[in-house]
């Protein structure tokens, strides 16, 4: 629009997600909690962006997973960033822990759900602070907020935790906790169309926040189940 | 021209869930699940939806739980505010008129959130008070509100009301009362998908506020 004209339109908000992460996993484990999410943004049903990293160290001692909307979680991010850096410009030797962020993060989605110009996302906010307990939260659009001892956002909602329910234990060693994160990461790969083959894990054990490198998943499409033709053949026993 | 969108974007979502509130003469039993789902799927098992406001009143809140959450924020700070400037804590009835004042404030907008806040009054009597979203309220014996409120006051009716009772059999006290909010819930578990999991019990008398915890169906 040329300068010094204004629009008479109303004034849009985002109602639906343009480009989308998928599934993130969280968990408590014996000396922390963990987030792993793969690396994938979708531009609807397009794979667009395959090296995106939906993990996000805020402070010293949190962690955020986003899936939905990525420009929002950019966006959320970044006015995270400013929050942990006036935290630290106060130098008053203490920091915001993970119970902080997650509270704030909470009210930031619900004052913009209030606004009807919501943050299109499902957060889950982890971590832990030196010696206190392991923190998990989740976050939704619409400002549904909850802790849990493990969490699924997305289509790991459906795929995900019935495995997180089956195998979750609170003293699982950080070795178990990324197999069974990766686990179900893998399942969704395998039948959520938004998956994807890579993943990050994050890890907050009280003294540091650890993303890890990007971690390619195994999978294997050769059963026979998948590479017979059976459609063709008109079989009844075809299920898929 | 712009492509019809499929489906809008709705500010409001239903999380289910029950609560119940029972006054007796000198005290009152308040019990709400723990379930907080979203459709078909349970979020988690274990969120409480009571929060306890003073040293003899509680609000338990069915509904929408990102609503729940803040006006129960709200009305924490409400107590302390009020604390500050009486020396003391308001009472129930004071509190009541508080709450739905505070619902009707947001009259076009909602919380989407179905209140019923329990405690003794300045008298030393239990009360129970219902409300509807928009500050809607009245003082009543008993009441339920959430997914399974209608399946809860049909037995309330017939148990604590004693209508249509044909035989007349002597009113439940405390204990008794305890025991048919706990065989209430663990009945609507069975028929309503959206209750269940646990229980909280809250019962508040002159003694104060005691909670207990029960088990529901995991399904």
């Amino acid at each position: 629009m040329a300068p010094g004209q204004y629009s008479t339109d109303p004034k849009q908000h985002t109602l639906s997600p343009i480009v989308t992460g998928a599934t993130v996993i969280g968990m408590k484990y014996k000396d922390g909690v963990i987030l792993a999410a793969d690396t994938l943004a979708s531009y609807g049903s397009e794979a667009r962006y395959k090296d995106v990293c939906r993990l996000k160290k805020v402070g010293e001692y949190t962690l955020l997973g986003g899936g939905g909307e990525l420009s929002d979680f950019q966006y959320l991010s970044d006015q995270l960033d400013e929050m942990a850096d006036e935290d630290w410009l106060n130098e008053d030797g203490c920091f915001m822990g993970p119970k902080e962020y997650s509270s704030y993060i909470g009210r930031v989605m619900y004052n913009r759900r209030s606004k009807f110009n919501p943050l299109y996302n499902q957060f889950v906010v982890v971590g832990k602070k030196k010696d206190e307990p392991a923190h998990l939260m989740y976050v939704d659009h619409q400002g549904t907020a909850f802790e849990e001892n493990f969490v699924a956002t997305g289509f790991g909602m459906h795929l995900g935790i019935p495995l997180l329910r089956n195998s979750w234990r609170a003293d699982m060693s950080l070795d178990e906790a990324k197999a069974l994160a990766t686990k179900c990461l893998e399942v969704c790969f395998y039948r959520d169309c938004r998956a994807y083959c890579k993943i990050h894990i994050g890890v907050c054990n009280g003294t540091s926040v650890d993303i890890s490198a990007p971690i390619p998943l195994n999978h294997f499409w050769g059963h026979g189940a998948w590479t017979e033709k059976r459609l063709e053949d008109d079989d009844p026993t075809a299920t898929w | 021209m712009q492509a019809p969108v499929e489906q809008r974007w709705s500010p409001y979502a239903d999380n289910g869930g029950t609560c119940m509130g029972v006054a007796g003469e000198d005290f009152v039993v308040v019990a709400a699940d723990t379930r907080l789902s979203q459709g078909y799927s349970i979020h988690t098992r274990n969120c409480s939806k009571v929060t306890q406001l003073t040293d003899k009143c509680v609000i338990a809140s069915c509904g929408m739980k990102s609503d729940a959450i803040t006006l129960h924020k709200h009305l924490k700070a409400r107590m302390v505010m009020y604390e500050h400037q009486h020396r003391r804590q308001p009472s129930v009835t004071a509190i009541a008129q508080m709450l739905s004042t505070t619902l009707y404030y947001k009259r076009f907008f909602p919380y989407y959130t179905f209140n019923v806040l329990c405690g003794v009054d300045d008298e030393g009597k239990g009360a129970v008070y219902n409300y509807d979203a928009i500050g809607n309220m009245e003082r009543v014996p008993y009441t339920t509100s959430g997914s399974g409120s209608a399946l809860v006051m049909s037995v309330l009716d017939a148990q604590i009301a004693k209508s249509n009772q044909t035989i007349a059999t002597p009113s439940l006290d405390k204990a008794g009362i305890v025991e048919l909010c706990k065989d209430v819930l663990s009945s609507v578990g069975e028929r309503d998908i959206h209750t269940g999991d646990y229980a909280e019990i809250f019962l508040i008398d002159a003694a104060g506020i005691s909670k207990t915890e029960f088990d529901l169906k995991l399904d």
